[in-house]
């Protein structure tokens, strides 16, 4: 079974919102890495980059498929995981804590798009089957 | 067997001095050479004597898996067999030695080929016009796309610049939508696998006037026959987009519908899967491209040549010998094999979406979750059993995609000898998975690390010598 962490914000398209103050914390979810495989690389934006809402920022390639990462709130990019650049397999390691970008809020009520964590569980079984 | 001291790369047969060839008297004198044009080091080229280099090879084209050698259900792929009479026509010197650019009056034969071909493909797919420029399925598909947008641009509609596809799609079809400049907006699948029509009513509100086309593969990617195109076609044309038509599933189709017929405006055409040319790095390629009448006008200029003209007679010679009667019983047969295996599996594999199939299916694992064996694991089994593996992990609507095509060609015997290793591997996940976690066994080249081979890939040998430094 999935990990799926309460008190963050998740997307349909399976990536998560931790939120510190007015910084949204952007990574993939469990699941989103487990239907994935082993990841091999993960394209990011640089700093400062403007990301919007349900728009793509980025990719995650595996050995099975790459995917589009669509960010789940509007902002500023303030930090990028540079880890990633080496071991993109730290998302399969702890997809939660190896999240990819910071982005400082534009829009703090496009939270409330988003599902909590029983909803995104709920929406995951229902997309297993 | 392979025998393994020339299955080494040429590289390490190498031994400084040897060599397979000496060179005739030089009778004309030497030439002083530039030295801005010579080499400032040796070439790296192995040294080897013949023997060494025709057993090197020998060994190495027994090592290759082909048609010809078994069976290969490799979804979309349409991996059918090549006629060898294909080769024989190919090969005749009146058309092999043509110059391409020779006087257009001492090439009425092949002219009289191409036209011909053009007049069968017309005929087979309710289209006017065709342009076998295109060198590939995916050059078609561009060449299909510049076609629309010279089209909507010479009517000075210069806004429609998005693409619709479904999720279900070929990875080719954003590709060649992007590379022509065109925005991509995702149509979704149903629960049943076909387009969600409500979704596409959605797209062609918020997008209409922006919309150069929909791209669409008939039956899509899960082999399933797309039922609702009258209505997909007619949302598309009230909204001033055109149909673009993805041939790459084109042969289950072959002599019972036609994408004209259908609405569709443009398509291509793999020839080397549906008219049984060879595939990919067998030979090249080709993609025509067709039209409905008009549109011929805004073919883009993709080539200076008229393509791949021996891909042409194979495909000419291919419709020759089936005629007009028998390539009626492609698509049906094709697709009676299909269901054929889908049936004899689906208790083992799981069937995501069930009910008739065409000339493909795609299973999403299988049945059994619980002994950790994945797609990946069936397939690479399936190679120590002799079989080519199917198409894995597409479309990505599943996670465990497994994708079959067996093609039309294949007897009861192959089907059913299939079917039967795939039920032993199904049971070998159960009583012994590590066996098959870790196949291949039977292969030259036991489970490759993909992970590393993404990372790091080692793609010459100098690389591999400065990695071991």
């Amino acid at each position: 079974m999935a990990k799926v962490i309460e008190g963050l914000y998740y997307s349909e398209s399976h990536e998560y919102v931790k939120v510190e103050g007015n910084i949204g914390i952007i990574g993939i979810t469990d699941y989103a890495q487990k239907a994935l495989g082993n990841v091999v690389y993960v394209d990011m934006p640089e700093v400062d980059d403007e990301v919007e809402a349900g728009a793509e920022f980025g990719a995650v390639e595996s050995v099975k498929a790459a995917s589009d990462l669509n960010s789940p709130v509007s902002g500023t990019v303030v930090e990028v995981n540079e880890a990633l650049e080496d071991a993109p397999e730290l998302i399969n390691q702890d997809a939660y804590e190896n999240w990819i970008i910071k982005v400082e809020m534009s829009d703090e009520s496009e939270l409330e798009n988003l599902m909590d964590a029983a909803a995104y569980e709920a929406f995951c079984e229902k997309e297993a089957h | 067997m392979n025998n393994r001291l020339y299955g080494n790369l040429i590289f390490e047969l190498s031994k400084e001095g040897r060599k397979g060839y000496s060179l005739p008297r030089n009778y004309f004198g030497d030439y002083e050479i530039p030295s801005s044009m010579c080499r400032a080091k040796e070439a790296a080229l192995p040294a080897c004597d013949e023997l060494t280099v025709v057993r090197h090879y020998t060994n190495l084209s027994t090592n290759n898996f082909g048609v010809d050698t078994g069976f290969y259900p490799l979804g979309s792929c349409t991996m059918k067999y090549n006629p060898k009479l294909n080769e024989e026509m190919a090969a005749m010197p009146q058309f092999q030695n043509l110059h391409p650019l020779q006087p257009e009056e001492t090439v009425m034969g092949a002219k009289a080929l191409v036209l011909f071909l053009e007049k069968a493909l017309c005929a087979l797919t309710g289209l006017a016009h065709f342009t076998f420029k295109p060198y590939a399925g995916a050059h078609g598909e561009l060449t299909g796309l510049m076609t629309i947008d010279n089209y909507h641009r010479s009517r000075g509609d210069m806004a429609r610049k998005k693409v619709i596809v479904p999720d279900s799609a070929h990875g080719t079809n954003p590709a060649s939508a992007a590379v022509c400049g065109l925005e991509i907006l995702e149509v979704k699948s149903t629960a049943d696998g076909l387009v969600d029509l409500e979704d596409l009513e959605r797209l062609v509100a918020q997008e209409g006037p922006n919309i150069a086309a929909m791209m669409m593969t008939n039956p899509n990617t899960l082999g399933l026959f797309e039922t609702s195109i009258p209505e997909i076609a007619k949302l598309i044309h009230d909204c001033g987009g055109l149909m673009y038509y993805d041939g790459a599933n084109l042969n289950p189709m072959l002599g019972v519908c036609r994408p004209g017929d259908m609405g569709f405006d443009v398509m291509h055409i793999n020839l080397h899967k549906t008219f049984s040319t060879p595939h990919g790095g067998g030979g090249p390629g080709a993609g025509p491209v067709g039209v409905r009448e008009g549109l011929q006008d805004f073919f883009p200029n993709v080539s200076p040549y008229q393509g791949n003209f021996a891909v042409m007679m194979r495909a000419c010679a291919y419709i020759l010998s089936l005629g007009g009667e028998q390539i009626k019983n492609v698509g049906p047969l094709a697709t009676l094999n299909a269901n054929y295996i889908k049936e004899s599996l689906k208790d083992v594999y799981e069937l995501p979406i069930d009910g008739l199939c065409c000339h493909e299916f795609v299973f999403d694992g299988l049945k059994d979750k619980s002994t950790g064996v994945t797609t990946m694991d069936v397939a690479k089994r399936l190679l120590d059993y002799g079989y080519h593996a199917p198409t894995i992990y597409f479309p990505l609507l599943f996670h465990e995609s497994l994708m079959i095509e067996p093609t039309e060609n294949e007897s009861k015997e192959t089907l059913d000898a299939f079917i039967a290793v795939m039920r032993q591997i199904a049971e070998e996940a159960k009583t012994n998975p590590d066996e098959v976690k870790s196949a291949p066994h039977n292969t030259p080249i036991g489970r490759v690390d993909d992970v590393l081979a993404a990372k790091h890939p080692i793609v010459t040998y100098q690389q591999m010598l400065n990695d071991q430094d």
